[in-house]
C-alpha cells in the first residue's frame, strides 16, 4: 500500500508539472498577480487544466483497456493497437464522418465504438477458428488485421481526400485539447470504475471458460463486458486525442512484472501507471523542443516499442 | 496437403533428388493438372515473361498523346525505376527467406526499409542539412547504403546467428523494430527545423507514381554489381535452403555466405526504398506467389519467377491504376491490403498444421 501511495504522489507531481509547463507564462506568481480574471488564470482554466485532466483520463483508461483485453484474450501481448481495435475505431469514425458529417461528436464516437467492437469481435473470431499454439501468434495476427483494416481505411480516406484527418486520428496529440474538447474522456473513467468493480470476474475469466463456468459465472457475459469496455475506451481516446500506441501493452506488463496478476490489486496500479506514463511522455514532448511540441504518439512510439522489445527479448522464450 | 499451401521452413528436400523436377508427393493443384509436371517451372516462367512484356508494352504506349520521343523517354525513366524496384524487392525477399529459412519473414517485415529511412533522417539530423545539400545525391546514397549494411549486419548477427529463437518471436520483434525505427525517424524529423525538414521530406517523398529520377543511374550500377556477386553464389542457395546444419555439412562456408547474402539484401532494400519508399508486404506477396506457382524451391526457377511476378504486379498494376482507373498513388495501399491478407493466411495455415 505505501508503494501505491508513493506512485500516486509521483503521478500527482507530474500532473502539477504538466499544469505549469508551456509557452504561456503560468506560475504561482503570475496567477496571484493576474487575479481571477487575469490571462494566466484563463490559460490555466481553458488549456492547462483540461489538458492535464485529458492526459490523466486517457492514460488511465487506455492502460486499463489493455489490462482488460489481456485478461479476456488470455494473452500478455494484446492491447487495442495489436488487435485491430484502434484501427476499426478509426474506420468507423471515418465512415460516420463521410456519411453523416452533421452528427454530434457523441454519436460519432458511438459509431466508432461499434466499429471497434466489431473489429475486436472479428479478431476473437479468428482466434477461435484457428487455435494458435504460440502466445506470440496472437499479437502477430492482431497487428496484421489492424494493418489490413488500416489499409482499407487509408484507401477510403484517399478517395475522399481525408488523408490529413486520418493522419491526425492515428497520431495521438494532446496539444489541441482545450475546455470543451476533452469531456468525452470522462466516459473512459466510467469504464475504469466498471473494470475495477468487475475486476474479480475478469481475473476468473482469465483462467479459462471451463473454470469460469465451474465457478458459476456467465463466461459469455464477462467477455462481452470486457470487449465493450475496451471498444468504448479505444473509441473515446481516438476521437478526442488520437491513437496512443502500445500504452495499454507496456503499463499492465510492467505492473505485472512488479506485483503479479490479481486484477483487483493491479487495477489501481495500472490506472496510476498509465496516467503517469502519459503525463511523463507528454511533458517530455513539450520540453524537448520547447517552444514546439512533439506529439505524444511519437514519444510513446519510441518508448513503447523499446519497452515492448525488452519484454519480448527479456527472457528465453519458454518463460512466457 | 497441397503444395501451394506449404509454408514450412524447408518443405522440399532438394538435394539428392537427382532430377530437376519435383516428384509429386501430394494431390496436385489445378495448375499441375493443366501443365505437364515435368515442364511446369519452364512454362510458368514463359507465361510470366509474356505477361511482363505485355505489361511493359501497355505501360509505355497506353493513352500516349503527342510526341513519341517525349512519351517514350519520360515513361522510360519511370519504367526503369519500377523495374529496378521490382527486381530488388523480389531478389532481396527470396534470398532473405532462403537465409533465414522460412517463408513468412521478409526484409521489409523485419523493418529493413524503416531502418533505411531512419539512417537517412539521422544523417540530416546529425550532420545538418548542409551535408545533404552540398553532398552529391549519388555519393550520399552510397554513404547511406554503407551505413545500412553495417547496421543491418549488426541487427541480423544478433537476431539470427546468436541463440536459437522461435520464428514467431523473430517476426514480432522485427515488426516492433520497424515501429521503433519509424517512431525514431518521426521523432528526429520533428526536431529538425522546418527548412531542413522540407529538404529531407523532398528526398523521402517517393512512391510508385513518382520514383526518384536522380538515383536511377547509380541504382542500375549497384543492382548490376549486386547481381554479379549474387550469381557467383547461385549454387549455394539451394543448399542453404536446407537449413544451417545441412548446409554446413554439405560444405558451405555458412557464416561467410550468410553475411554476404545479408549485405546484398541490405543493398537491394536500400535501392528500392530510396526509389519508391517503404512497402511492407510487396516482397512477401511476390515470393509466396512465386513459390506456389513454380511448385518447387529451386532458386533458378523461383528467383526469375519472383522477379517477373514483381514486374507484372508493379508495371501492370501501375498501368491499370494510372491509365484505366485514374487512381495515381493507390497502388501501395492496395498492395498493403492484399499483402496483409496473405500474411495472415500464411501464419494461420502454419499454425493450424
Amino acid at each position: 500500500m505505501p508503494a501505491l501511495i508513493l506512485a500516486s504522489i509521483i503521478t500527482l507531481v507530474l500532473a502539477i508539472v504538466s499544469v505549469f509547463v508551456g509557452v504561456s507564462d503560468v506560475s504561482i506568481s503570475s496567477l496571484l498577480a493576474g487575479g481571477v480574471d487575469g490571462r494566466a488564470m484563463e490559460v490555466l482554466l481553458v488549456s492547462r487544466i483540461p489538458r492535464t485532466l485529458a492526459l490523466v483520463l486517457a492514460g488511465a483508461s487506455m492502460a486499463i483497456a489493455g489490462l482488460v483485453m489481456q485478461m479476456v484474450v488470455r494473452n500478455r501481448f494484446v492491447e487495442p493497437s495489436t488487435t485491430g481495435t484502434s484501427e476499426s475505431a478509426a474506420l468507423g469514425f471515418l465512415v460516420v464522418t463521410l456519411l453523416a458529417p452533421g452528427w454530434p461528436l457523441m454519436a460519432k464516437m458511438g459509431v466508432a465504438a461499434l466499429f471497434a467492437l466489431g473489429g475486436t469481435a472479428l479478431f476473437l473470431r479468428i482466434l477461435k477458428v484457428v487455435p494458435l499454439r504460440d502466445v506470440l501468434m496472437v499479437p502477430l495476427v492482431g497487428i496484421m488485421l489492424g494493418g489490413i483494416i488500416g489499409a482499407l481505411t487509408a484507401f477510403i480516406a484517399y478517395r475522399a481526400n481525408l488523408m490529413a484527418s486520418l493522419l491526425a486520428w492515428n497520431m495521438g496529440d494532446f496539444s489541441g485539447i482545450i475546455r470543451g474538447r476533452y469531456e468525452l474522456l470522462w466516459i473512459g473513467l466510467c469504464c475504469c470504475v466498471l473494470a475495477y468493480i468487475a475486476a474479480d470476474r475478469f481475473t476468473v475469466a482469465g483462467m479459462g471458460k471451463d473454470f469460469t463456468t465451474n465457478l458459476g459465472l456467465n463466461y459469455q457475459r464477462v467477455m462481452v463486458l470486457g470487449l465493450v469496455i475496451v471498444s468504448l475506451v479505444s473509441a473515446v481516446v481516438l476521437v478526442s486525442v488520437g491513437a496512443i500506441p502500445f500504452l495499454g501493452l507496456i503499463v499492465p506488463n510492467l505492473v505485472s512484472l512488479m506485483i503479479g496478476d490479481n486484477m483487483r490489486r493491479t487495477v489501481p496500479w495500472v490506472a496510476i501507471g498509465g496516467a503517469g506514463m502519459v503525463l511523463a511522455c507528454d511533458i517530455a514532448g513539450r520540453i524537448i523542443r520547447f517552444p514546439y511540441e512533439i506529439p505524444i504518439a511519437v514519444v510513446m512510439g519510441v518508448v513503447g516499442s523499446a519497452v515492448f522489445l525488452y519484454l519480448l527479448l527479456r527472457t528465453p522464450r519458454h518463460a512466457t | 496437403m497441397q503444395r501451394d499451401l506449404d509454408t514450412r521452413p524447408h518443405p522440399e528436400p532438394v538435394a539428392g533428388r537427382g532430377r530437376d523436377t519435383e516428384v509429386a508427393t501430394s494431390p496436385t493443384s489445378w495448375f499441375d493438372r493443366l501443365t505437364m509436371r515435368s515442364s511446369r517451372p519452364a512454362l510458368v516462367l514463359i507465361g510470366l515473361a509474356l505477361l511482363a512484356v505485355i505489361s511493359i508494352v501497355l505501360f509505355m504506349t497506353l493513352g500516349a498523346k503527342g510526341s513519341w520521343s517525349f512519351v517514350l523517354s519520360f515513361r522510360g525513366k519511370k519504367l526503369l525505376g519500377l523495374l529496378l524496384v521490382a527486381y530488388s524487392v523480389a531478389v532481396s525477399t527470396v534470398l532473405f527467406q532462403t537465409v533465414t529459412n522460412n517463408r513468412i519473414l521478409t526484409p521489409s517485415i523485419m523493418g529493413f526499409d524503416a531502418l533505411y529511412v531512419l539512417i537517412k533522417t539521422a544523417l540530416v539530423f546529425f550532420l545538418g542539412v548542409g551535408a545533404l545539400v552540398s553532398l552529391d545525391s549519388q555519393v550520399q546514397f552510397l554513404v547511406e547504403v554503407l551505413v545500412m549494411i553495417g547496421f543491418s549486419g549488426i541487427l541480423f548477427r544478433w537476431l539470427f546467428l546468436g541463440e536459437e529463437r522461435s520464428l514467431h518471436l523473430l517476426v514480432l520483434v522485427g515488426i516492433i523494430f520497424g515501429v521503433l525505427f519509424r517512431s525514431l525517424s518521426q521523432f528526429m524529423q520533428r526536431m529538425l527545423d522546418p527548412g531542413a525538414f522540407n529538404v529531407l521530406q523532398d528526398t523521402l517523398f517517393a512512391s510508385f507514381a513518382t520514383t526518384d529520377p536522380t538515383l536511377l543511374g547509380i541504382s542500375c550500377i549497384i543492382v548490376v554489381a549486386v547481381s554479379l556477386v549474387g550469381l557467383r553464389l547461385m549454387h549455394t542457395y539451394d543448399v542453404l535452403s536446407l537449413g544451417r546444419a545441412q548446409a554446413i555439412n554439405l560444405g558451405v562456408d555458412y557464416k561467410r555466405v550468410v553475411v554476404i547474402i545479408l549485405s546484398l539484401v541490405a543493398v537491394l532494400v536500400s535501392v528500392s526504398t530510396a526509389l519508391v519508399g517503404p512497402v511492407t508486404f510487396f516482397g512477401l506477396l511476390v515470393a509466396t506467389l512465386a513459390h506456389s506457382l513454380v511448385g518447387n524451391s529451386k532458386h533458378r526457377y523461383v528467383l526469375p519467377a519472383a522477379i517477373l511476378l514483381a514486374i507484372v504486379a508493379l508495371v501492370g498494376g501501375q498501368t491499370l491504376l494510372e491509365r484505366v482507373f485514374a487512381f495515381d498513388t493507390a497502388l501501395s495501399i492496395i498492395i498493403e491490403f492484399l499483402g496483409g491478407i496473405v500474411f495472415i493466411a500464411l501464419v494461420l495455415r502454419r499454425s493450424a498444421r
